[in-house]
């Protein structure tokens, strides 16, 4: 195998790796907020447009987690910085 | 296919500039939301019992609002700060629906920008509301050992809703380009209605955070 395959299988392993790990912790994390929201909601219907807002902004933010792997796998699919050491 | 994640394409050169895709579709945008605002304007002067101008009045008073909210008290300037930024992300994501138009928020350029934007303005509100040597100070506090990671915090959160809000609109694009390339026509319209969810939270996100962002700068003092 010649230099390019190798980093092209690293690479491709890599970015698989990230995003299954990076989208079972978001999912995680988004679930547990989902749940607690839930509860808050039963317990305090009056409060469901504050809980809905809160429940929006912190999915959002946990979800972004799971973004930032996405951002790092299609980095390493697609402009990966270390084609050119390999690529002379 | 021609999948499109960091590139953007030049599309002609005004002088020794480069215009790429990304500053043709920001600046479009940019210049309805301005001829939109300027004709509500006209409308709320000369008719104000007009529907258009009710909701003007509607949309300038959810933002105070919702700076109220967060920050305390109404705060002209950041109620502005944050109409736009909701306003001009909100738009650049629904452009992004039409077809053959790059969404200027899907690029990493675009979202540093704004980033950057409420990165500076976080000391700008903190420094005119407390004066230089009590924002300074916050850094300090409660020990000063942690000034290394107030900073660092500053920076990641920048990066953060940067990252973000590209991320989210990127790979919604994406995903609506796999799904044509894949399974075909109309299959991807359920993904695309997501996107139109997705581009308004993630707007909507972003203004929330920049307001909290400012917010704790400006009453960072009177803890």
């Amino acid at each position: 195998m010649d230099d390019q395959t190798i980093l092209a299988i690293v690479a491709m392993a890599g970015a698989s790796l990230t995003m299954a790990l990076g989208a079972v912790g978001a999912a995680i994390g988004e679930s547990r907020i989902g749940a607690a929201a839930m509860d808050a909601l039963a317990r305090q219907p009056d409060e469901a447009s504050s809980i809905t807002r809160t429940l929006f902004v912190s999915l959002a933010m946990v979800e972004s987690t799971a973004i930032f792997c996405l951002v790092i796998a299609l980095i390493l699919l697609f402009s990966n910085p270390f084609i050119d050491t390999v690529v002379q | 296919m021609n999948l499109r994640i960091f590139g953007d394409p030049v599309l002609f050169h005004l002088g020794p500039v480069p215009v790429t895709e990304t500053m043709v579709s920001s600046t479009v945008v940019s210049l309805l939301l301005i001829t939109v605002a300027i004709t509500l304007r006209y409308i709320v002067c000369s008719h104000p019992e007009h529907w258009l101008s009710v909701v003007a009045f509607m949309t300038v008073e959810s933002f105070d609002n919702l700076v109220e909210e967060i920050v305390g008290r109404s705060h002209t300037v950041v109620s502005t700060l944050a109409g736009s930024l909701f306003l001009f992300i909100a738009a650049c994501n629904i452009a992004g629906q039409f077809p053959g138009v790059h969404p200027a928020t899907g690029s990493l350029a675009t979202t540093s920008a704004l980033a950057v934007v409420v990165f500076l303005s976080v000391p700008i509100a903190g420094i005119q509301t407390n004066g230089v040597w009590d924002y300074l100070k916050h850094y300090f506090r409660p020990n000063p050992l942690l000034m290394p990671l107030h900073v660092i915090s500053e920076l990641s959160r920048t990066l953060a809703l940067a990252v973000r809000l590209f991320g989210n609109i990127m790979s919604g694009h994406l995903v609506v380009g796999l799904l044509v390339a894949l399974a075909g026509f109309l299959v991807p319209i359920p993904i695309m209605a997501l996107d139109l969810l997705i581009g308004l939270l993630q707007a909507y996100i972003f203004t929330i955070l920049s307001t909290v962002y400012i917010g704790a700068a400006i009453s960072a003092v009177e803890e």
